[in-house]
């Protein structure tokens, strides 16, 4: 189990040194002097020399690369030209506000595609599971930034029952999270149900029928707990996805999290914040599989013990 | 009552009619497809759209009306008096070509390293998964943005942001095919035979990929079609000139109270689109599942699990 851990450490920082390897490589490939894009368009001459000076953009290239892993170690990546602090200190700032939607959309995604999941899964091929399995392919064809406007359109617009955008009450967060949960929700009903579907020809579910326990407990009790590991697989794999899809309803909503930051700073070319973002998500996501690859085998009896190896 | 038994009626394989009458369905995916497709050719020398052009007396027409000059805009105008129908049409284009440009230059990347690395060793194998493993630190639309952002807005560049995740699946399962193709007794005899590797790759590897491939080009054009729509929403990448339905719902947010026509039917349009496309890929997996029952081809990544889900989250 110990060396599980480490070698799975060793691949999450080796991870993280190549998404920063990426990120400076792609610096150095845009058009345009690295110090002029880091500082922004309205940097004075003297700025750009003194963090053309700072990041050694005189010396070879790999002292240069050095010198960003030292920074980038140290959470360092420049200030930015738009706010005027430390780069890694705005992106911290919004951290909250993506961790709060991208929670609550899994908490929703989990719960609906769960019980989606379990219901169709109960009869394989049966009626509820054809219009489950319509409802998952129509939620994964739909562009979550439309569904969020169109929410808007039948929500706020027409009915006037919740906000549209910004962030201050509970409602706030129901369109965005909602929005941002539909394409999550199908793909975990999609892995309960074939989950579930599979349990069902278990004999074990024989026996608990002979016993006399009712389709619910049989369903909650035997079928639903084979069917987390997967799930849960599932949503550690999809992270990266879900604060993808963050991004964009981010946007939407205008929601004030790393999302609606990254676009920001793309656009205005502020990218000592883009550049600290991404390596912040990369981060988060690294985490997140490296949680869900762990947990995973604290739900499997048989990776637990080491039986199954 | 809630015996196995009473469940076997609603599992048992319906009646003969009542699926032959339900059989022109499985039409429905490719026709739909090819619609678009023939849309995305022909439709723009049908209508004419000019992106740049304003009338202010058009604007915010209703789906229906009539426009100053006596045209029908039958899905409306936006604020500048743009026919929204026209839009749908342009963007079928532009979404039809990124699409396929994205996914030739995925498939074509993907194979290729995919095949390398399971067919010609440990070497390159290690360095495939590691760099995926880096890949896929990034949210695939975030690197989007990125790269899109940093360089010069073109379809060139969108193409080459979008293909940057896209080839993976396509790797991934090259890669699988190729490893347990090249154990098989005729790439063994070739080889016994001295016939050249490369050679051997063309004529008795890739051919048993192409299949599969065909089916997770289907599934990635979805994808990738979500995707640039998405980066279109999102006001990066393709220059302003360019017709997009990312870039016309992004119009119709700001006026949703009033003119709801302008972000409903790109978007209705899109999701249209995107879900055949995704049920074609489904049909084209099973099809290309059930001829390689002989034990040739492993199993496809369905599309939850293509390992991209990124570009599915838009």
């Amino acid at each position: 189990m110990t060396g599980v851990v480490l070698r799975r450490l060793a691949i999450g920082v080796f991870v993280l040194w190549g998404a920063g390897t990426m990120m400076f490589v792609l610096l150095r490939l845009a058009p345009g002097d690295p110090a002029t894009l880091l500082l922004g368009p309205d940097a004075s001459a003297a700025d750009v020399a003194a963090l053309s000076e700072r990041l050694g953009l005189d010396q070879p290239m790999v002292a240069q690369y050095l010198t960003f892993l030292k920074n980038a170690a140290q959470f360092d990546f420049g200030d930015s030209y738009r706010f005027g602090q430390p780069a890694m200190d705005v992106v911290l700032g919004r951290l909250q506000a993506t961790v709060e939607l991208t929670l609550t959309a899994t908490v929703i995604a989990v719960v609906v595609g769960l019980a989606l999941g379990m219901l169709a899964g109960r009869r394989p091929d049966g009626r509820v599971d054809r219009v489950v399995s319509g409802l998952t392919i129509l939620l994964q064809g739909m562009p979550t930034f439309w569904v969020g406007i169109m929410l808007v359109l039948l929500f706020t617009a027409t009915l006037g029952l919740l906000p549209s955008s910004g962030t201050g009450t509970p409602a706030h967060i129901v369109l965005p999270a909602v929005t941002l949960s539909l394409p999550f929700t199908a793909i975990v009903a999609r892995i309960t149900r074939t989950s579930v579907a599979q349990s069902m020809r278990e004999p074990y579910v024989q026996t608990a029928r002979s016993k006399g326990l009712t389709e619910l407990q049989i369903l909650t009790g035997h079928a639903l707990r084979n069917s987390l590991v997967p799930v849960v697989t599932i949503v550690g794999l999809q992270m990266g996805a879900l604060l993808g899809g963050a991004v964009v309803v981010e946007n939407v909503f205008a929601w004030p999290g790393l999302g609606s930051l990254v676009v920001e700073s793309v656009s205005n070319r502020d990218y000592a914040v883009v550049q600290a973002a991404a390596l912040l998500i990369a981060a988060i996501i690294v985490v997140l599989n490296l949680v869900a690859d762990l947990s995973y085998s604290l739900l499997d009896p048989r990776v637990r013990t080491g039986a199954h190896r | 009552m809630t015996g196995a038994i009473t469940d076997l009626p609603e599992v048992a394989p319906r009646p003969p009619a009542a699926r032959r009458r339900w059989a022109f369905l499985r039409w429905v995916p490719v026709s739909v497809v090819g619609l678009y497709i023939l849309v995305a050719i022909v439709g723009p020398l049908l209508v004419d759209y000019d992106p740049v052009a304003t009338g202010l007396t058009d604007r915010l027409l209703p789906p229906g009306a009539t426009t100053h000059d006596g045209g029908l805009a039958l899905l409306g105008t936006d604020p500048l008096g743009r026919d929204i129908f026209a839009q749908v049409v342009y963007g079928a284009r532009t979404s039809v070509t990124i699409g396929a440009l994205t996914v030739a230059l995925s498939a074509l990347v993907g194979v290729t390293v995919g095949v390398v690395a399971g067919y010609f060793g440990r070497a390159v194998d290690a360095a495939l998964s590691r760099s995926i493993d880096v890949l896929l630190a990034f949210p695939g639309i975030v690197l989007a943005i990125i790269v899109a952002g940093l360089f010069d807005r073109s379809i060139t560049v969108v193409v080459v942001a979008l293909a940057l995740t896209g080839w993976i699946p396509f790797a991934r399962m090259t890669r699988a095919m190729a490893l347990t193709v090249r154990n098989r007794e005729w790439v063994a005899a070739a080889r016994v035979m001295g016939v050249p590797r490369r050679t051997i790759v063309i004529r008795h590897v890739l051919p048993f990929v192409l299949g599969p491939v065909v089916a997770l080009a289907a599934t990635d054009f979805g994808l990738v079609v979500l995707a640039e729509a998405g980066l279109s929403f999102l006001g990066i990448g393709l220059p302003p000139t360019s017709v997009s339905w990312g870039q016309t719902i992004a119009t119709g947010k700001e006026y949703l109270s009033t003119a709801w026509w302008i972000s409903a039917f790109p978007g209705l349009v899109l999701a249209l689109l995107v879900v055949h496309v995704g049920l074609l890929g489904d049909q084209f997996n099973s099809f290309f599942h059930r001829s390689g029952r002989r034990g040739v081809l492993p199993r496809t990544p369905r599309r939850a699990g293509t390992g991209r889900g990124v570009e599915g989250s838009l």
